[in-house]
């Protein structure tokens, strides 16, 4: 149990829970996670698909009891105070969860009721207003296009004001444009000091965020801003690019020092921690007719691959690559 | 490899109907279990010929032909002798409630004016709301006090015996006197159409929200189980209502049901039953996985409910472990309320032993819906 300093706050964090686990049958989706999330901060969270993040995220607003753990959300203890945590935090869905049998503004004025908002009418129409979506506001939910489908759950889930926003890949499927209008909505409500943790595979949102978090298998492998969780890292990259340089991926996989190799574009991102067996691997391609050798700051996306591979290494079975250590 | 008709692909829509169909665990065991539970259960509890009819003697009379008539009665197997008393009115009573489907009435001085060869008659009433289950009994009636006082008049009375009966048998139908088999089928129906259609219009209620993906929105919001179902269950009673006021004119302008009894403590009592069926749907749903799931389990219930509930057959004529499963049902206690009511013009009093069951019914099945209701998704 965290020590209160003031009743209903746990010195200024909206998330503080430790040793947070799940169970479903004999698999462990999450196991004894801790994550400390400062008030009206933008919080990524990161892993691969099945990794325990909609799991997390389902236990924070009170959607699934957690097998072990405790902590605060909002100062609300998880374990006794559920409904109070569900009163003040906003949960968009992974996939779109409202009704799409009744219009945009019957969705809007359930969720207002079901919030007891005073004035729903009002509330309502000012939303509609806000989203331009006046002349749209009889329409079925279902008729929307996936951007619009989005905008309409942040919506829904704004109504009621909450404090703590958790978003479980809010973008997945939506056009470029609307994904970046929503990460300045998210900027704007934190700026009025909203707290969000945001779960996401995109690279560039990761690096909207103010700090990031990893997780795979259900445990935090990594956290902490974007150059910080880079630098924590301690992996090398080096961009081959140039005539024949797709051609050298398979041969580079199997050199010693090599972790991964990945396209980007017509480069390739050659990656691993050890920089001088890296070099050796590289070297015979040195110099060689067209094809240019650089070092660069690894991308996030490197990191995150990297810490994919070597956290769950038996999930991959694809290349041939022997796990590294 | 051709544009033609393919068996290849027959065989690849079908081998993935299978595969699906052995995932499907729950649905699977009700494609066995179900069947098999019903043909055992129906199977074993169905009898056309209800016997041992519970009957109420009302004794005027204290000679020894009375109890002649008395043990003839107890021995033949259609008669259970539930009560022997000295009050017609006391008998009656119970035949109003239900208690007992005959009241064998034997007048004063019965035994003297048989003796006397005055041809005392013996007055016998029958619930003949259900025409079929009385049919049999009354049938038998005649030949087995025939047999029984056989025994008794003996020597100078022989002579009682030959001579055609020795008293006349008075049957009163009561109720149903002309024995019109729509009186009994359309008011039953009313409990059958209603629990099909009340049942099947919540057991979707959650298993929709969970199919569609919005079960985990709903959750999220501060909605407490009690609000949840009430706000599902409360739409459906109107329709409930519609469907009740159908057949009620149906039943009166085209079947010509007599309707004896109050119309408003009908209202009362199908209010009742409609919710006692909405919250057995809406349990289901909570219960189902999908919509296939609550279609069965629904198609479960209803079962029951025509065979066991006294609808489709004599609930007399049921062993009594069936009784016991037809007493658990709302159908079996608002058939009865619905019958008395109409039929025999019973009031609040009578129709009480009932009711109280429906109440209790629906008090078991919300609450066990509360307690199925899960508040999260584990």
């Amino acid at each position: 149990m965290s020590t209160h300093s003031e009743p209903g706050r746990s010195q200024g964090l909206a998330i503080d829970v430790r040793g947070l686990t799940k169970r479903f049958g004999r698999k462990t989706a999450v196991n004894g996670i801790d994550i400390q999330v400062p008030d009206g901060e933008v919080w990524g969270f990161l892993g691969p698909n099945g990794s325990g993040k909609t799991t997390t995220i389902r236990m924070l607003c009170g959607l699934l009891k957690a097998d072990e753990g405790t902590g605060t959300c909002l100062g609300f203890d998880l374990r006794t105070e559920a409904e109070k945590i569900k009163r003040a935090v906003g949960y968009m869905t992974q996939k779109f969860s409202f009704w799409e049998d009744l219009s945009i503004r019957e969705n809007l004025e359930f969720v207002a009721r079901m919030y007891e908002i005073a004035d729903a009418r009002a509330r309502v129409g000012d939303t509609i207003r806000r989203l331009g979506l006046e002349r749209r506001q009889s329409q079925l939910a279902g008729e929307l296009s996936g951007g619009w489908k989005q905008r309409l759950a942040l919506a829904a889930c704004m109504l009621h004001s909450p404090r703590l926003l958790l978003l479980d890949e809010p973008t997945a499927g939506v056009d470029p444009k609307t994904r970046r209008d929503f990460w300045d909505e998210i900027h704007r409500l934190s700026g009025e000091g909203l707290t969000v943790l945001v779960s996401t595979h995109y690279m560039d949102e990761a690096e909207r965020c103010d700090r990031i978090v990893y997780i795979s298998l259900g445990n935090i492998v990594a956290r902490g801003t974007v150059a910080e969780v880079i630098e924590q890292s301690k992996l090398f990259t080096f961009i081959v690019e140039g005539d024949g340089a797709r051609h050298l991926a398979e041969t580079l996989r199997q050199s010693h020092g090599v972790e991964f190799v990945s396209f980007f574009g017509a480069a390739l991102h050659v990656s691993g921690r050890d920089r001088d067996a890296l070099e050796r691997a590289l070297a015979p391609y040195r110099g060689q007719q067209g094809l240019a050798i650089a070092e660069a700051v690894p991308s996030l996306e490197d990191v995150f691959i990297q810490l994919q591979e070597e956290s769950a290494p038996q999930e991959r079975p694809a290349p041939k690559e022997r796990a590294p250590q | 490899m051709s544009d033609g008709f393919s068996f290849a692909r027959i065989g690849a829509v079908l081998r993935k109907e299978l595969v699906q169909m052995r995932r499907d665990r729950l649905t699977l065991a009700m494609i066995v279990g179900v069947p098999m539970m019903q043909i055992f259960l129906f199977g074993f509890a169905i009898n056309v010929n209800p016997k041992h009819l519970p009957t109420a003697v009302s004794i005027s009379d204290p000679g020894i032909y009375a109890d002649s008539v008395v043990a003839a009665l107890q021995n033949s197997s259609y008669f259970e002798i539930e009560k022997a008393t000295n009050s017609p009115q006391e008998a009656r009573a119970m035949l109003d409630e239900g208690d007992v489907s005959f009241v064998v009435e034997i007048p004063a001085n019965f035994s003297r004016d048989l003796v006397r060869g005055a041809h005392p008659q013996l007055l016998i009433e029958s619930d003949a709301t259900d025409p079929a289950a009385a049919s049999n009994a009354t049938a038998a009636l005649a030949q087995l006090f025939g047999d029984a006082l056989r025994d008794d008049l003996k020597g100078p009375l022989a002579a009682r015996a030959q001579t055609a009966p020795a008293f006349d048998v008075v049957i009163h139908p009561l109720y149903n006197p002309e024995a019109i088999t729509q009186y009994n089928v359309v008011p039953g129906l009313l409990a059958v159409i209603l629990t099909m259609s009340m049942v099947l219009m919540t057991c979707l209620a959650l298993t929709r929200e969970r199919e569609r993906g919005t079960y985990e929105n709903l959750l999220a919001m501060p909605v407490k189980p009690l609000e949840l179902m009430i706000g599902k269950i409360a739409p459906n009673i109107f329709v409930g209502a519609i469907q009740s006021v159908l057949v009620l004119l149906v039943a009166k302008f085209v079947f010509g049901v007599p309707m004896i009894g109050s119309l408003l403590l009908l209202s009362g009592c199908l209010l009742l039953f409609i919710t006692a069926n909405l919250a057995v749907g809406y349990t289901f749903s909570t219960v189902a996985q999908n919509q296939l799931q609550a279609m069965q389990m629904t198609m479960f219930f209803l079962l029951p409910a025509i065979l066991l509930s006294g609808f489709a057959f004599p609930f007399r004529g049921m062993p009594v472990w069936a009784q016991w499963l037809g007493e658990v049902l709302p159908a079996t206690h608002f058939l009865r309320v619905v019958r008395g009511i109409l039929l025999k013009g019973n009031g609040w009093t009578q129709i009480w032993p009932d009711v109280w069951p429906l109440i209790l019914f629906l008090f078991i099945a919300g609450t066990l819906a509360l307690m199925r209701f899960r508040r999260t998704l584990d």
